[in-house]
This record gives C-alpha cells, structure tokens and sequence, in this order.
C-alpha cells in the first residue's frame, strides 16, 4: 500500500504539471497561434494517447491461462457496440463496465 | 439583482455537463475505495488535481507505486490537449491575480465546453467563476459520494476497473470520429501494442514517445512536399 508521503507527492505534481499546462499557455499565446507544429500536434495526438491508456489499462491481463482475457475482450467490443450505437459517453461506459462485472464476478469467476 | 442572475446562469450552464461529470466522478470514487485507498483520498485528488481522467490513470498508477517521474510524464501526456484551451477560454473577462488563477485552475474539458461559444467572450466574470466553482463542487462532491458508497459494494463484485479502460476506449473512438485519420490510430494501436510488449510497465512513456516521433515524422515529410 503507498505511504502517505507518496500519495501526496503524487497529488502535489499531478496538480502543479496540470495547471502549468492550464495556465502558461495564456502568457505564451503569440508563439503558440504563431506555431505550426503544435496544433498539429494537438490534433492527433488524443487518438494515440487513448489507444496507449487503453493497453496500459489492461497491461495485466493474462492470456496465456484460463479464461484467456475473454471478460476483457467481450467486455471492450461491448463498449465500442453500445458506443456506436448510442454515442452516449455514460451508457457505454456503465455498459461495458457492466458486462465486465457480470463476467468476471459471474461466468468466469475461479 | 445582477449578480444573483449570473450564479443562476452558470448553474443552468453548468448543468449541462454536470450529469456526466456526476456520473464519472461516482464511479472514480468507488474504484479509489476499491483500490485500498482511504474515501478521503478520492476527495483529496478530485479536489486538488481536478482533472478526471488523469485521477482515473493516476489511481492504477499510485497502487503499482509507479516513480514520481512517470507520474510527471503522465500528467503532462494525458493533459497536453489543455495547451490550446487557451486560445478561445475567456480568461480576459476574469480580472484579478487569485481569479485568474482559480479560472485557470479550472479550466477542465467541461469549463471549455461550456465556454466555446462566441458568446461567451461577453460573460461576467461571476458567472465564469460560479460556472467553473459548480463543475469543480460536482466533481468533488460525486467522487466523495462515490467512495463513501463504494465500501458498501460486496468484495464478490470483481472488475469494476474496467471502467477506466472503457473511458480512455470511449475517449479514444470519440478522438478517431473528430479527425478519421486511420493511419494515426494504427500506429497508435502498434506503438501501444510494441510498447507493452517491449518496454512492460515502462511502457506508457515509450509507447507515446513512438508516437509523437511519427506525428512529427509525417509533419516534417507533409512539409517538405508541400
């Protein structure tokens, strides 16, 4: 379990480096309309950013023994079905949390 | 009165992304408790860090004990996108060093959203704070809800993490509609998959490192052609 000198260090810089990012940008604004790169940047990289969380999210998941990841894998195509479909952050999100509850607690519980 | 007028307002505002940010911020809550952390941690991040989806990450992050480094790195990834809220927020409407300060606190992805509109450029800085002071009391209050519940859920209720997963998922199919740029969310999908593979929990620094090296790559080829 972290200790609570760890816990508050991590508050501490999580805090500060997001409201760098929040607030420097307003005293740099020139350079910032003026550069070419950056908006670039700024568009593509959300797809990448999510595609990396969603793998670190899951980067314990075994498949090499039983159920072979199948909660994890039913559960994602849940979310991007309900996503497709209904376009509603919330729902596919509680939907696809939902599937997983049911079939690791449920179906493939050991 | 003019000023209650403007705190009616930002409530009205505010109401519009508060149902999905009450939504997260319970479910945030209830993996903080989940996690072994104590309930008022859940409040301690929401209160002070304030930005939903780095909490979500940062939680998998502090139970493995992840390096204080990583954690940086982490935050500045997963929050670049703020750099460019600065270009349209209404920060101008706010006069005073602590306003200023709290407003730019604030500024989270519903703050933004609520403020997008050319219309907002002519708001009252009452009605900006009180706008950014509700979305901020939500999503404390939800994740405080949220944890305090979450001690009530049976221990044989198993995955209630993915949630997490099914955010940045969510997230990540929203990021893809905006631009359907599908060369970036192969690559994407590859240097994640590499990453993993190569590099284990190191992997979200190494992974996003990859990629920022083939966006910069295609711009400087894109360049050179045009």
């Amino acid at each position: 379990m972290p200790d609570t000198a760890y816990l508050a260090s991590v508050v501490a810089i999580a805090a500060v480096v997001t409201w760098t990012l929040r607030a420097l940008p307003f005293a740099l604004l020139a350079p910032l309309r003026a550069s070419k790169v950056v908006p670039y940047l700024a568009a593509g990289m959300p797809v990448g950013v999510m595609a990396v969380l969603v793998v670190h999210t899951l980067r314990h998941t075994t498949l090499t023994t039983p159920p072979h990841g199948a909660p994890v894998a039913i559960a994602l195509a849940a979310t991007v079905a309900l996503h497709l479909w209904r376009r509603n952050l919330v729902l596919s999100i509680a939907g696809g949390t939902a599937v997983h509850v049911v079939l690791a607690s449920i179906v493939f519980a050991g | 009165m003019a000023a209650a007028q403007d705190v009616r307002r930002a409530l009205r505002d505010s109401l519009s992304v508060g149902f999905a940010a009450a939504a997260m911020g319970m479910a945030f809550g209830v993996l903080v408790t989940r996690s072994g952390l104590h309930w008022w941690w859940a409040t301690i991040f929401a209160s002070v860090i304030f930005a939903g989806s780095l909490e979500f990450l940062l939680l998998g992050m502090v139970t493995a004990v992840a390096p204080l480094g990583q954690v940086a790195v982490a935050a500045f990834l997963v929050n670049f996108r703020h750099v460019f809220y600065a270009l349209s927020f209404p920060l101008h409407r706010v006069p005073g060093a602590a306003a200023k300060a709290y407003s730019t606190f604030a500024l989270t992805d519903e703050a933004y959203a609520v403020t997008a509109r050319p219309e907002a450029q002519a708001w009252s800085r009452a009605r900006i704070l009180w706008l950014q002071a509700f979305v901020h009391l939500y999503w404390a209050g939800s994740v405080t809800l949220g944890a305090l519940g979450g001690t009530l859920i049976p221990p044989a209720v198993n995955g209630l993490d993915f949630a997490v997963t099914a955010l940045f998922l969510v997230l990540g199919i929203d990021a893809f509609r905006a631009r359907r740029d599908l060369p970036a969310a192969a690559v994407a999908v590859a240097c994640a998959l590499v990453g993993h593979v190569v590099f284990g929990e190191q992997m979200l620094v190494a992974a996003l490192g990859m990629f920022t090296a083939f966006l910069l790559a295609r711009y400087a080829i894109a360049r050179r052609r045009a």
